[in-house]
């Protein structure tokens, strides 16, 4: 029997939100702003899942659900995107997309 | 069962610590999925097995094999014609592969000492889930599969070599 306070789940969600955004502000690398994006939501699905333990209800992992297949499609086009990107930009460095047909 | 909790928590902290204060890209991923691995654990322990199945199956295995795939594209991973020798010295995978083992040694223990579920009052399975997703959530799931579609229509558009980067001299 598992007795966790919800509070800690959302404790340990918060932290690797943070972590995820900390990535995301402080790389340059393309590659890993979009691992930042993935940790955050990521982190988001387990504030969903904490909720459904809280309440016991299914509408938890529903929405966690949810979070999952938009990552999915986020993480397709994200990185065909930057595909694209590569040739103009040549290299991964996000500071030399500061423009765009200007 | 407290305590497996906050171990699991543990690892997932410190693996996605390294992920974001790596270098290589390739190692980074690795540690992505032993905290997705984690991750996992923790909704297996918090009474969503279904929501862990998912976070492996999807998570750990599709997203992260496409984030494989693109790196491997981009040549960011360690040059072909290098020796393969440092590859195999344990000082690139050893810090995923303890943080795993210690995930490893938590389900044993797990479904050694649960028999089944270690869960919460009532593990909310597959069938409740399936039930409340095609009853009053049939209209979110109908927008994924459209979202789903929209991804792939637009990845497809945007990774298709176009005739004005041939023009340009850029890659076929």
């Amino acid at each position: 029997m598992i007795t966790v306070p919800t509070t800690h789940v959302l404790m340990l969600a918060g932290a690797l939100f943070f972590l995820g955004l900390a990535g995301v502000m402080a790389r340059r690398n393309l590659i890993f702003i979009l691992l930042g994006v993935e940790i955050m939501l990521n982190a988001a699905g387990l504030v969903f899942i904490a909720a459904g333990y809280h309440w016991g209800r299914p509408d938890g992992q529903i929405m966690f659900l949810f979070i999952l297949s938009m990552a999915a499609a986020e993480v397709s086009v994200g990185l065909a995107m930057i595909l694209r990107l590569r040739h103009h930009i040549h290299g991964l460095d996000a500071d030399r997309a500061g423009s765009l047909r200007g | 069962m407290n305590t497996l909790f906050y171990i699991a928590g543990a690892v997932a902290v410190l693996c996605t610590l390294r992920v974001v204060t790596h270098t290589n890209a390739v190692h980074a991923l690795l540690y992505l999925i032993v905290s997705l691995l984690a991750a996992a654990l923790i909704f297996f322990l918090l009474g969503a097995p279904f929501a862990a199945a998912l976070e492996i199956i999807i998570y750990a295995g599709a997203i992260m094999v496409l984030f494989v795939f693109v790196i491997m594209m981009l040549n960011l991973g360690t040059p072909t014609d290098r020796d393969q020798k440092p590859c195999l010295r344990p000082a690139g995978w050893w810090g995923p592969a303890i943080l795993a083992s210690v995930l490893l040694v938590e389900v044993v223990y797990v479904l050694a000492a649960g028999g089944g579920f270690p869960a919460v009052n009532a593990p909310v399975g597959p069938h409740t889930l399936g039930r409340a997703l095609f009853g009053p959530y049939a209209l979110g799931l109908e927008l994924a599969s459209v979202l789903l579609m929209a991804g792939l229509v637009g990845a497809y558009h945007l990774a298709r070599p176009r005739g004005a980067d041939r023009a340009e001299g850029g890659a076929p």
